[in-house]
């Protein structure tokens, strides 16, 4: 029994199939990277693992339960933490607050929800914003809060949604550290990614799909090295290897 | 915490004393004030923390009111019951309301609740062997003219609204609260039942509203449907009451409320402006979204904040800057 | 072309942009480079008129923009082609091309508009119906690209066009670029992706809070050694 298995999963928007026959399995303390052109199904994979959308075929199950169709809060309360493609930080609230927002899943009590949170800033390296407003953080911090928030809710999976996008070298490295620590606490990662730099650095296993349909998974340089992954998603150019 | 209960003394034994002191004209004033204090700080519980802005408050308040006027006319029974009765009727009341709008959002909640506090005042003037109608329904008052006892009740329910939302704001429901208003999504995903936490939010919000109207119609002495279901005079005040002081604030609806009562009883005592009131209302709102967005308490908070963050301070915060019009209205405010 | 001359720019009590200067000649490909919160997006938005400068000036081609309201730029031939896109949802590829020729000396020309940017980029020719909303991440910074193009300028403002694109369409982005040049449209690009950037660019500022920190050809930079290790990794 896998940890965290996709079988068969199908889901269409009016008449545009976004995903067609995924199957995916993850062991646990794994990093999973998930590539495809835009337009190829990522976020709606997210989004269904999630349930902001419900999938028309397929089931996921974690820890040998299956969990589509769920609730998103219960799904998070069963140990399945996201951070979102465009960032969503609770705009009027304090770091320490959008923290403590996650905090509270498994506990009733201010003080244990505060700690906690501390704790997690200081994780993700974020104890200086932590009186900050969301909205006045720059997008590299809003991205670690978004991940500092996830932690707080204790998940056992974090899907971690384009993280690196908009950041620059030295904040991608800064990721990079902090996505191998919460690997090192044990915690399994699902990562969707275009930064090569940051996929590369933190995937065990990659998976690239288009059209909605699997490519191919494999370890990371095989994954790369695929023609087809290199037709629909690198390119000539990086192929031979001229950038990043 | 040991510091909080002394800074109330002073202020309560204000209160306490007020009444005592001041002729009963005055005493009447207080007492709507407090009962609009009431009124805008349950309402801010639901839409100024929770974010569900509600535009019909007034069902609950309606509902409160003819919960002793409906025992007095059925039952003979005091309408001091309506103070237990009122409430309790008004939150089963709105538990199935709330399940079915808060699957709304924004605007569309906002107005599925106008709508049903407009089908009640409806219900309640038309169904006349249910309600009296129109006509509504008139007791004799406790007290008769002696206003102190009734001071004092809407003293002691205004000071529970208030200290209600400030254990909940501070709890794991104030939280919730908060993260469901700036991002639902994000507040899904982090495992919090909106649905239930909206209720939460509901639950009191109603409760006190509902209340106050229980209150107003001890006090009163005389209630009607177009006057306790009315949509501008007391849902849409209720917001006023809000959006002047700062949504969100513990105190905002508080100082919100004492402005309002304060400036309707000076425009009624003026004649021209007496007919048009609501044109008096209606352009202090826009002064408030125009100017002052998030309210008196709330934008203190924002300019006492501003010169306590050192990164401003050293950018040379001193007078000398000319916002182009979209950072002004905050509206776009570019990552980079 | 354009001449951009010790603007200072705030946000809120902030000073986001301190006494920057530069200009970009008719013809070119200018790349505005640096980490977030450099101030480059601010940077733009003060030359198409969605921020105000304190300090200094802003001239297009002579002209003094300072003060110009931004919805007077297309009119004078810049377009503006915001991070993030910002693409009309509920409309459909074409009524978003659409809007982009709106303005009286653009909408005369729709019709050769619309065809170059079908050649351009045809996806979106197929797609043309379709919401904008619904439309994939490299498809909807295409149809951003192509209505900048409707508005027929001659100095266009790109906004980290390649942010959220695969490695491919990073590259067909910049050969876009290159060909929207080649038709003899300025362009003034803010980036991320340095490599690309100084690649397809023949002159690049550098950034760095709030500051234009270094210039010069974008050969010259790309052998620079702060480059190299602050944003190259070397």
């Amino acid at each position: 029994m896998s940890f965290f298995e996709i079988k068969g999963l199908a889901k269409s928007f009016g008449g545009l199939m976004a995903l067609y026959d995924i199957n995916l399995s993850i062991e646990k303390g794994e990093i999973v990277g998930l590539i495809g052109p835009n337009g190829s199904g990522k976020t709606t994979l997210f989004n269904c693992i999630s349930n902001f959308c419900t999938p028309d075929h397929g089931q996921i199950l974690f820890k040998g339960q299956r969990i589509d169709g769920f609730p998103t809060h219960q799904i998070c309360k069963m140990g399945i933490a996201r951070t979102f493609q465009i960032v969503k930080p609770l705009k009027r609230l304090t770091v320490l607050d959008n923290v403590m927002a996650g905090a509270f899943l498994h506990t009733n009590d201010e003080k244990q929800a505060r700690e906690k949170s501390l704790s997690v800033l200081e994780f993700c390296e974020l104890s200086h914003r932590k009186d900050m407003l969301g909205k006045d953080l720059p997008i590299a911090d809003k991205k670690r809060m978004e991940v500092a928030r996830a932690l707080a809710s204790d998940p056992e999976l974090l899907l971690l949604d384009e993280t690196a996008a908009g950041l620059n070298l030295k904040e991608i490295e800064r990721m990079l550290e902090i996505v191998m620590k919460i690997r090192q606490s044990g915690i399994t990662c699902l990562v969707v990614e275009h930064v090569l730099k940051f996929l590369m650095g933190v995937s065990d296993r990659v998976m690239c799909i288009n059209f909605g349909q699997e490519i191919v998974t494999g370890k990371p340089q095989e994954v790369m090295s695929h023609p087809e992954v290199i037709a629909a998603y690198l390119g000539a150019e990086y192929a031979k290897g001229r950038l990043h | 915490m040991g510091r909080e209960p002394i800074k109330y003394i002073i202020p309560g034994i204000i209160a306490v004393a007020l009444p005592f002191v001041l002729p009963g004209y005055y005493v009447h004033m207080l007492i709507l004030v407090l009962l609009w204090i009431t009124l805008a700080t349950s309402w801010n519980l639901l839409g100024g923390y929770a974010g569900q802005v509600s535009f019909g408050h007034a069902l609950f308040f309606g509902l409160g009111a003819y919960g002793g006027g409906l025992l007095f006319y059925f039952f003979g029974i005091s309408t001091w019951w309506g103070m237990l009765v009122g409430p309790i009727w008004a939150v089963i009341v709105a538990i199935p309301i709330g399940l079915i709008t808060f699957r709304l959002r924004g605007p569309y909640f906002a107005l599925a609740m106008l709508a049903v506090a407009e089908v009640a005042r409806i219900i309640f003037n038309s169904w006349t062997s249910f309600s009296n109608g129109a006509v509504g329904i008139m007791i004799s008052r406790t007290w008769g003219g002696n206003k102190l006892p009734y001071y004092a009740i809407i003293l002691a329910i205004a000071g529970l609204a208030l200290y209600v939302t400030r254990r909940l704001v501070r709890s794991k429901f104030g939280y919730y609260f908060l993260s469901i208003r700036e991002d639902q999504d994000a507040a899904e995903a982090l495992g919090i039942p909106s649905t239930k936490y909206k209720l939460y939010a509901l639950i009191p919000s109603v409760f006190f509203t509902a209340l106050a109207g229980a209150f107003y119609m001890n006090y009163m002495a005389f209630i009607q449907p177009d006057v306790v279901f009315d949509l501008t005079d007391i849902s849409i005040m209720m917001i006023l009451c809000v959006m002047l002081g700062g949504a969100g604030t513990q105190w905002g609806p508080a100082l919100g409320a004492t402005v309002y009562v304060l400036l309707a009883e000076c425009f009624r005592t003026i004649p021209v402006i007496k007919e048009v009131h609501l044109l008096a209302f209606a352009i202090i709102i826009i002064g408030i979204i125009m100017f002052l967005p998030d309210g008196i308490v709330g934008s203190w908070d924002k300019v006492s904040r501003c010169f306590a963050r050192p990164k401003a301070a050293a950018a040379g915060a001193a007078g000398q800057y000319e916002p182009g019009p979209e950072a002004k209205e905050g509206l776009r405010k570019p990552e980079a | 072309m354009l001449k951009v001359d010790s603007i200072d720019v705030y946000y809120g009590d902030v000073k986001a942009l301190r006494s920057v200067s530069f200009s970009v000649q008719p013809g070119e490909v200018v790349a505005l480079l640096g980490p977030n919160g450099a101030g480059k997006t601010t940077t733009l938005n003060a030359i198409s008129g969605l921020l105000r400068p304190v300090k200094g000036k802003i001239y297009f081609e002579g002209q003094e923009i300072s003060r110009t309201p931004d919805y007077a730029m297309a009119g004078l031939g810049i377009a503006h082609v915001p991070e993030g896109r910002r693409l009309f949802p509920d409309m459909t590829v074409l009524e978003n091309l659409e809007m982009g020729s709106f303005i009286p000396e653009a909408r005369a020309k729709r019709q050769d508009s619309l065809e170059m940017a079908f050649s351009l980029f045809p996806r979106l020719k197929e797609r043309i119906s379709q919401k904008a909303g619904t439309l994939s991440g490299g498809e909807a910074q295409m149809l951003a690209i192509a209505r900048g193009l409707m508005t027929r300028p001659r100095l266009m403002l790109m906004d980290e066009p390649s942010l959220g694109l695969s490695p491919l369409l990073v590259s067909r982005l910049f050969e876009i670029i290159d060909q929207i040049n080649r038709e003899g449209i300025t362009i003034l690009l803010v980036e991320q992706n340095v490599v690309h950037a100084l690649k397809h660019s023949s002159r690049a500022y550098i950034m760095e809070t709030g500051s234009v920190v270094l210039k010069g050809t974008s050969e010259e930079l790309i052998d620079n050694d702060h480059i190299k290790e602050a944003y190259l990794g070397v």
